[in-house]
């Protein structure tokens, strides 16, 4: 395992917050227009709608057939509005599963991207089950018998991020960031003033670095000095080179051991103590 | 059983005059009709007041006792509690806040498993408590939900869990947030097990638990009037930028969607998992009664019964709880 160096001069967790919602980043449509081939993208959750916020398709990478999914988030007022700020409803999630559903039925691996401050909360989505619809997406995709690789391209926000982000690895670029809830909205609940972000992100340990220390993701994807947002290509490049690297960790096993290995390590998260 | 024979009694109001007389201790006022109500009477409905039928919070070692056949259960896993991995500090230090929490609430975590039997069955029941930091689920949580439903496929049994929570435990960041993921991925080795999980939603289920094992069960149940949700209501109105309408949330309102199987009274549900229970726990399914068979070479109808993949999953863990 390459383990990666942090090239960028060291940041503090709100800086890396920043960078990670910076209106340049790649989103996941960049990454699938430079990273796979004959992208179709498939709409719908044959429920109820389409929803704008998560795409996702059948596509090549390096040849062989794939499906893509991931938070896609806007550029520009018009279409962050028609992206609902990449914040997915429970229609988005249940498109997420019919991919994931997709893929297993014709034995195709899924690569998914995190992006999204966070699952949509509004009246409508409450009234359709986000939150069933996120739990059925952990309990599916934890047996789901193809390899799913997920990578958090720039913010991973809470159980919105969690709900496609369950698989056989993890990975995260450099600046990305994965937390339970918002630096922001930690503060305003726990220090009652949002001004104390710079300290909840901190405490959060929400950067790769140390959420690798931590073992919930399996590998930091280096960005090219001066972060995504500068290079899509080279961003894009580098996390090509952990993504085959990757895929070919995970296809070595077959379904059983592949299941067998994902329940271990799902299993294994948390820290707690037996001694009274 | 007591519990359930007295439930019809009626329980009179104290008079208006009394209700001033300084009664701390022995009355409680009803949040919601203010009536106040003796604790005595009080516990005997169960915590429901029998004027407007407001269901208290209950404490989870008292939900086990009314849950369980003649009151009786084993408490497990109580070793089992939160660190502070992060080195969390907000105004104060997370491992005082759970030193504080242990104290006030006098339970070990904000979830209490027990093994026992309800109208004969044999299941293990994972009780939550409000009162132990927000009922928040934290690796300990996690670890302990997770060990409920792994020992519940060891010993072919039910799960039954009674959530009331905030959600994810921010002092714990993302192990926190892991935990959905942990117990989520429990809940399909029992489902393909085929054994039953009945998830009861208590005033308060959001966030994390809401979106993990609570919205799971087999069948779901809330208590009336419980708050049940995803996100929490101010944030809704801070992205929405209007007031939410009266009742959204409600068990009534989740009924009304098609998110819950049921509302039921508190009174109501202990006879209502037992018929539950009596309908899922299936001799022609549960691998216990078919390996019985299988074992006497008299395998109609059972010896069809493959073996669930992932059971091999499971048996090859290290560190399971025994
Ligand atoms: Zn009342």
């Amino acid at each position: 395992m390459n383990e990666t160096t942090i090239v960028n001069d060291p940041l503090t967790a709100l800086e890396r917050v920043k960078l990670a919602r910076h209106k340049d980043r790649p989103y996941t449509l960049d990454f699938i227009e430079r990273l796979f081939e004959d992208f179709v993208e498939l709409h719908g959750d044959r429920r109820f709608a389409e929803d704008a916020a998560i795409v996702c398709g059948l596509a090549r990478f390096h040849g062989s057939p794939v499906v893509v999914l991931g938070h896609q988030k806007g550029r520009g007022t018009k279409q962050s509005v028609r992206r609902n700020f990449g914040m997915p409803k429970p229609e988005g999630y249940r498109k997420a599963l019919r991919m994931l559903k997709l893929a297993e039925k014709f034995n195709r691996p899924v690569f998914s991207f995190i992006d999204t401050s966070g699952a949509y909360p509004g009246i409508d989505a409450e009234e359709r089950g986000q939150a069933e619809a996120i739990a059925h997406n952990l309990r599916e995709s934890s047996k789901l018998r193809v390899p799913v690789i997920v990578t958090v391209i720039g913010e991973g926000g809470s159980g919105g991020a969690l709900a496609i982000g369950l698989g056989d690895r993890v990975l995260m670029l450099e600046n990305a960031v994965y937390s339970v809830i918002t630096p922001e909205g930690c503060a305003a609940i726990l220090w009652k003033d949002a001004g104390e972000a710079e300290r909840a992100a901190t405490n959060l340990r929400l950067t790769a670095s140390e959420l690798y220390r931590l073992g919930i993701i399996d590998r930091v994807v280096a960005e090219p000095p001066g972060g995504a947002h500068t290079t899509h290509d080279e961003t894009a490049r580098l996390l090509d080179d952990a993504l085959q690297e990757t895929l070919a960790e995970v296809t070595q096993f077959d379904p059983p051991s592949r299941l067998t290995q994902r329940y271990k390590r799902l299993r294994a998260l948390g820290r707690w103590t037996t001694s009274v | 059983m007591s519990w359930f024979r007295k439930k019809d009694q009626k329980v009179e109001a104290v008079p208006a005059n009394e209700r001033h007389v300084k009664t701390e201790g022995v009355f409680q006022k009803c949040p919601r009709c203010e009536t106040a109500l003796s604790r005595r009477h009080l516990e005997e409905s169960l915590q429901v007041c029998p004027h407007c039928n407001h269901h208290f919070r209950l404490d989870a070692r008292l939900r086990l006792a009314i849950t369980f056949d003649g009151g009786e259960y084993e408490e497990l896993d109580s070793e089992v509690t939160s660190i502070d991995a992060l080195g969390f500090v907000d105004t104060k230090p997370y491992p005082e806040r759970l030193v504080q929490a242990k104290q006030n609430s006098g339970l070990p975590e904000a979830i209490i498993n027990a093994r026992g039997l309800i109208g004969d069955h044999l299941v293990f029941v994972g009780a939550m408590d409000f009162s132990f930091l927000g009922g928040s689920m934290g690796s300990a949580v996690g670890e302990k939900v997770t060990r409920i439903i792994e020992r519940a496929i060891n010993e072919r049994a039910a799960v039954i869990t009674f959530s009331a929570s905030g959600g994810a435990r921010m002092q714990e960041g993302m192990l926190s947030l892991m935990q959905m993921a942990k117990v989520s991925a429990a809940l399909s080795l029992l489902e393909e097990a085929r054994l039953p999980f009945i998830s009861v939603l208590t005033d308060p289920t959001t966030g994390g638990v809401t979106a993990s094992f609570a919205m799971l069960g087999d069948v779901i149940i809330a208590e009336p009037k419980a708050q049940i949700g995803f996100a929490g209501p101010r944030v809704i109105e801070q992205t929405i930028r209007q007031k939410l309408p009266e009742g959204f949330q409600s068990a009534e309102f989740l009924l009304e969607h098609g998110m819950v199987d049921m509302v039921v009274d508190r009174r109501e549900m202990r006879p209502m998992l037992i018929k539950l229970l009596n309908f899922m726990v299936n001799p022609e399914v549960h691998p216990q009664v078919a390996q019985v068979a299988l074992a006497n070479n008299n395998g109609k109808g059972s010896s069809t019964i493959s073996q669930p993949e992932t059971s091999g999953a499971l048996s090859k863990l290290d560190g399971q709880p025994k």
